[in-house]
């Protein structure tokens, strides 16, 4: 971008009247980082940034906090905090303070926090003297803040997988005052989550779209107990996080190659896998040796982040569209989502790239022995003709039961996360517990995290993070209060999400960038 | 005695509105009764092959078979639905003989996934020695055994039919479409005596999951006929279940089009009444 240009854009920006003055802000602060050089790549890669074959989400040529960080809030009640100047909380009140004023500390991608903690745990040791209403009362007010301190649909709490007072009262709260903020994702062990709390969580989605779904074992297998799903369903360590993550563009991928399916997996997929883990480690080193991130933030000098247990997102999007352009190349005419063949070619295709994902060291990510997270990224709003991460594309779904089937067996290879959404029938209200057997059906299936979407409560999931339908709609006149609108805004209109097939919904990610 | 065979109209894998759960449900060929408001007329009668769907099927997948039998490729319909609406007989020409063995074989492949099986139609009971041997071959599964039994029905069947069904059956609803028998007889072309025993009977066993009343305007929803129903309901069980549902025009024959469909206010303004009865569970669809 030339002088002239950058000024234009950041005119733009300035005088757009659907951006608040903190979203303004965000923006002219990505236009700034936006001029400087990108970390050094080779030409192969970069041409390949060029085109958008592999894709760094728009996070920026200097990366100078990690995209995902999942504070350790536990040790930091416990301990209190020099930097903050807040000593350890001794009640609820103060515990309640003293997150929010941590909340405001905690560097994103997106400026506010993607995780929030696991407030069934967090708070657990200071609620015991609470009776019910005070209990209520107070998470009320604080639930409230949140949406209103922290606008931004990628805020993200867990719950679960045991049953709490704290997560009954959060439930009932979620559901009377129907907030964006903050996404939460219910962990569910088959074993030690009762039905009764599936079923309040069930009522909860029929009000506000919330929670997610996520299965506790499958996690735990892959990333250890003390793990969350953040932002869009990404799920990873806590104390740890993300420092990047980057995608690679499958359909682009397939259109690109020459030849047969063998020589796909063998020799056009491996290049390319090769040339977004080079991206990746190019970001990563600057993060942690140029911006030396974790020499000098509060939280990694307080112990509250580890880099060890941190690592990078390895994103792969388009599977849909390159499984039905290799059929098609092949001369067959079964499709992803529907076929067999094609099935089982789209699970040789994850195969191997987890494969060549787990064989490619990676630098400072000891989060996961040294190797990036495979994860299947549910794109972002101003992405076209392009299926999110594994997904059947939008209006092609086949019923519920053979759409689980035909996407259960990739979420065995993604530990960082790889969501599906169903949409399900309104009539579904007057029989909760038939949401139930159909969540712990799809966990028993292998499937490690999804939601679900009902066309008549007042939310709409666009990449995975909510939004109120009304705030859709008027955002084009208005604005929106809350940084992910404008995104939503984009979406709706690329990818009709609200005009889809009745019974799915496409999920996405943001693009942390000034709109155009 | 267990038929091996069952006349089978379709299935669905997940169902949210056919009981407790989620549910797999078999709609079994073949009924007795011919309610006006029945909206799945083309489950009411046997195909007797008169033909008259294979020239007008689009994608030319109907066909007499060497025995003058309209049979279906299966693999090339495309569930248009055009054999339905041309069929003379309320009927279907793709309704199935299926195995007993086959069926259970597509419960097993969804099992972990529903709370159990409800077998609907049709009127399932009158091929109740199939839909006996099919509960009691999931009662007696290893994999199987933790799915509930359900029967939704007419309650045609007499207690010697329920005799068989009992034993494996974990609960019923069952449609009063009127209490008067006159009525009932106008809405269904049958007598209401055995369904207002077959109520009784399966209250008496406590397998009565809910008595479902569909109100259909100027035929059975003036509020002094659902207050004595409500109350010969209550008389029968204090704790009984009912659901009481509008009538809709979806898929009701042409010649009942001109029934009203029920309004909103009025069916609110009912549920009040069978409560005041001192009906607990009252589900308004």
């Amino acid at each position: 971008m030339n002088m002239e240009e950058f000024r234009i854009r950041t005119r733009q920006v300035v005088n757009d009247p659907t951006l608040t003055y903190h979203q303004r802000k965000h923006y002219l602060a990505g236009l700034a980082e936006g001029v400087l050089e990108y970390p050094t790549l080779s030409e192969a890669a970069a041409e390949a940034l060029n085109k958008q074959i592999i894709c760094d989400l728009f996070e920026g040529p200097a990366p100078y906090r990690g995209r995902y960080i999942l504070p350790n809030y536990a040790k930091a009640l416990q301990n209190g905090s020099a930097h903050l100047e807040l000593d350890a909380p001794t009640d609820l009140d103060e515990a309640l303070n003293f997150l929010l004023i941590m909340y405001t500390q905690v560097p994103s991608i997106t400026g506010y926090p993607v995780y929030l903690g696991d407030f069934d745990k967090i708070l657990e040791p200071y609620v015991a003297d609470e009776d019910d209403e005070s209990l209520y009362r107070k998470l009320k007010l604080f639930w409230r803040a949140l949406d209103r301190m922290l606008p931004d649909a990628f805020v993200h709490t867990n719950l679960g997988p045991h049953d709490s007072r704290i997560s009954r009262t959060l439930f009932r709260i979620e559901r009377e005052l129907l907030q964006v903020v903050p996404n939460v994702s219910l962990k569910v062990d088959p074993d030690l989550t009762p039905d009764d709390l599936i079923l309040d969580a069930v009522m909860t989605v029929f009000e506000t779209g919330k929670p997610h779904f996520v299965s506790h074992p499958l996690m735990v297998r892959d990333l250890g107990e003390d793990y969350a799903a953040v932002s869009c369903y990404n799920s990873l360590k806590i104390g740890g996080g993300s420092h990047t993550l980057n995608r690679l563009n499958l359909k682009e991928v397939a259109l690109l190659h020459q030849g047969n399916i063998d020589s796909f997996l063998d020799e056009t997929l491996p290049h390319y896998v090769e040339l977004l883990a080079e991206l990746i480690e190019a970001r990563i080193r600057y993060l942690v040796e140029d911006a030396k991130f974790f020499e000098h933030d509060f939280l990694a000098v307080e112990g509250l982040i580890e880099l060890d247990k941190f690592s990078a997102m390895y994103g792969v999007y388009g599977l849909a569209e390159s499984v039905d352009l290799l059929m098609e190349a092949a001369g067959k005419e079964g499709r992803y989502g529907h076929d067999e063949e094609a099935n089982a070619l789209s699970y040789r295709i994850i195969e191997r790239i987890s494969t060549l994902v787990a064989d490619r060291p990676m630098p400072y990510c000891e989060g996961n022995n040294g190797r990036a997270f495979l994860h299947s990224q549910s794109g972002i709003d101003s992405d076209l003709e392009v299926t999110a991460g594994t997904r059947i594309p939008i209006g092609e779904e086949p019923e519920m039961f053979d759409h689980i089937r035909a996407v259960a067996p990739h979420h065995d290879l993604f530990p960082a996360g790889v969501s599906d959404i169903f949409h399900v029938e309104d009539t579904v209200r007057r029989n909760p517990s038939a949401m139930v057997d159909i969540i712990r059906g799809a966990f028993r299936e292998g499937m490690r995290d999804f939601t679900f979407n009902l066309a008549t409560n007042g939310f709409i999931r666009i990449t995975g993070y909510l939004v109120r339908k009304c705030d859709v709609e008027q955002f084009d006149e208005m604005g929106g209060r809350h940084g992910s609108t404008v995104f939503a805004a984009g979406s709706v209109k690329n990818s009709h999400v609200t005009n889809r097939y009745v019974k799915r919904v496409l999920s996405r990610e943001s693009s942390p960038r000034a709109p155009q | 005695m267990r038929a091996a065979q069952g006349h089978l109209n379709d299935v669905i894998r997940f169902s949210a509105v056919d009981g407790p759960g989620n549910r797999f449900v078999v709609f079994l060929q073949g009924c007795n009764f011919d309610c006006i408001a029945c909206h799945n007329p083309y489950t009411i009668n046997e195909c007797d092959s008169c033909g008259v769907c294979v020239e007008p099927c689009p994608e030319m997948v109907l066909w007499f078979d060497g025995r003058h039998q309209v049979v279906v490729d299966d693999d090339q319909c495309t569930d248009c639905g055009i054999c339905i609406d041309v069929c003379p007989s309320d009927s279907t020409p793709l309704s199935k003989m299926v195995e007993l063995d086959d069926l259970l074989g597509r419960i097993e492949e969804v099992s972990h996934f529903i709370s159990g099986i409800t077998v609907s139609g049709g009127e399932p009971t009158l091929q109740a020695d199939y839909v006996a041997g099919l509960f009691c071959s999931l009662k007696c599964s290893d994999k199987l055994g933790h799915l509930t039994t359900f029967v939704d029905s007419n309650g045609s069947a007499d207690r010697e039919t329920w005799d068989r069904l009992l034993p494996v059956m974990d609960g019923a609803m069952v449609d009063l479409k009127a209490l008067d028998p006159g009525t009932h007889k106008e809405m269904t072309g049958v007598d209401n005596a055995a369904v207002l025993d077959s109520i009784r009977y399966l209250a008496e066993w406590q397998r009565l999951y809910e008595v479902r009343l569909l109100m259909v305007p100027g035929k059975n929803d003036s509020p002094e006929v659902v207050e004595r129903t409500a109350r010969w309901l209550f008389d029968v069980d204090p704790e009984m279940r009912i659901k009481l549902i509008g009538f809709r025009q979806h898929g009701v024959r042409p010649q009942f089009s001109h029934i009203p469909e029920a309004e909103a206010a009025h069916i609110e303004s009912l549920a009040e009444i069978i409560k005041k009865v001192g009906i607990k569970e009252l589900v308004v669809v």
